[in-house]
C-alpha cells in the first residue's frame, strides 16, 4: 500500500499520520507539498492530516481545499482510490467538495482537546476491516470546529446509505447525550463518501497507536488501509 | 471600482459565536436585542469599470472561495 500524506502551511499532524501508516503498512509514505499538480505515481492512499491550515482563515479548511494538489485528489477519489482526511483534515476534504456537508463552530464554543469513545457503525468498508461492527474504541479529539452540519435531505442520505462511519459515545457505547462533545448532527464523528472510498473524520486514531500514550484503539485504521490492493 | 461582499449564515443555522455575543449584549444592558447572527465583511477593489463586469466576477468569488453555501449566503454590492 502506497500512501501519500498531503502538506499544507499550518498542518501539525503529519508526523504522527506518517507514523501511524509506516507502522501498520511498513512502507514510508510521501509527503507531498500542496503546490503539487499530481501525486506520485501508484499511489493507493492519501491522508489530510491534522492542524491548522493557513490559520484556519476564512473558514477552516476553505482555502486548503482548493489547493492545486487537490484536483489530483479528486481524480483520486474518482479512480476508487481511497482517501482519508483527519480534523482539519476532514474540514479540508468537505470544503474541496469530497464529502458533504460543513464543520461549524463547537456548540459550546471551546476548543476541545480530550480521550473521546467512539462507535466504529461498520467494519466492511477499506477503512474500519480490522474493527468490528459497534466497536467502541478510545481515540483523542482536538477542535475548535467538529460540530458536524448538513441540510436534512444530506443528514437523510448519509443515514440512509450507511455512510456514517464513526459517532460519538460514552465507554459504553452509549451513542449521543452528554458524550457528544461538540453539537455534531446525529453525533456523527466521520462520514463516507458515496462510494466508501473516502473517508472524514474529526479525532485523532493517528495518535492512539503506541500503549506508551494512551492506547492503540487508532491501530485498525491504519491496518485497515493498509490492506488495501491498488486503485484502479 | 470597490466593491463589497458581505457573508452571512443561512437562516436555521445554529450561529454559537451570534448566540455568545447576544448574550454580552443582553449582559451590557443593550436594550431591545432580540438575536444577534454573526457574518463576514470583505472590502475589494476590482479593476474594472463596468459595473455587470465586477458583479459577475464577484459572484464568482463569493460561490468558489467566500462562502461555503452549505451554510451561507452572500451578497454582492458595487459601492
Amino acid at each position: 500500500m502506497k500512501a501519500a500524506v498531503l502538506l499544507f502551511p499550518g498542518l501539525n499532524r503529519e508526523g504522527d499520520a506518517m507514523r501511524a501508516l509506516e507502522q501498520a503498512s511498513g512502507h514510508k509514505p510521501t509527503l507531498v507539498w500542496h503546490a503539487e499538480h499530481e501525486l506520485p505515481a501508484g499511489t493507493d492512499l492519501v491522508l489530510v492530516p491534522g492542524g491548522f491550515s493557513y490559520g484556519d482563515y476564512l473558514r477552516c479548511g476553505a482555502i486548503a481545499g482548493r489547493a492545486n494538489i487537490m484536483n489530483a485528489v479528486r481524480a483520486h477519489a474518482a479512480r476508487g482510490g481511497l482517501v482519508v482526511g483527519v480534523c482539519n483534515g476532514f474540514q479540508i476534504l468537505c470544503e474541496s467538495g469530497l464529502l458533504p456537508g460543513v464543520l461549524m463552530r463547537n456548540r459550546d464554543l471551546r476548543f476541545i482537546c480530550k480521550m473521546q469513545n467512539l462507535t466504529v457503525e461498520r467494519a466492511d468498508t477499506s477503512f474500519t476491516k480490522a474493527y468490528s461492527k459497534g466497536q467502541v474504541i478510545k481515540v483523542a479529539i482536538a477542535h475548535g470546529e467538529g460540530n458536524y452540519e448538513a441540510d436534512d435531505e444530506t443528514i437523510r442520505r448519509l443515514e440512509g446509505d450507511g455512510r456514517v462511519a464513526f459517532r460519538y459515545c460514552d465507554e459504553n457505547g452509549n451513542v449521543g447525550g452528554v458524550a457528544n462533545p461538540n453539537g455534531s448532527t446525529n453525533d456523527i464523528a466521520g462520514i463516507y463518501s458515496e462510494k466508501l472510498n473516502v473517508l472524514g473524520m474529526m479525532p485523532h486514531p493517528e495518535n492512539l497507536i503506541d500503549p506508551l500514550v494512551g492506547g492503540i484503539d487508532g491501530r485498525g485504521l491504519f491496518e485497515s488501509m493498509a490492506l488495501f490492493k491498488s486503485a484502479a | 471600482m470597490k466593491a463589497r461582499v458581505t457573508v452571512t449564515l443561512k437562516n436555521g443555522v445554529l450561529d454559537p459565536q451570534g448566540k455568545a455575543i447576544e448574550g454580552a449584549l443582553r449582559a451590557l444592558d443593550v436594550e431591545g436585542v432580540t438575536s444577534v447572527r454573526q457574518g463576514k465583511v470583505f472590502d475589494i477593489e476590482i479593476d474594472t469599470t463596468d459595473h455587470a463586469k465586477a458583479e459577475a466576477a464577484l459572484k464568482a468569488a463569493s460561490e468558489k472561495l467566500l462562502a461555503n453555501l452549505v451554510v451561507e449566503n452572500y451578497r454582492v454590492e458595487i459601492l
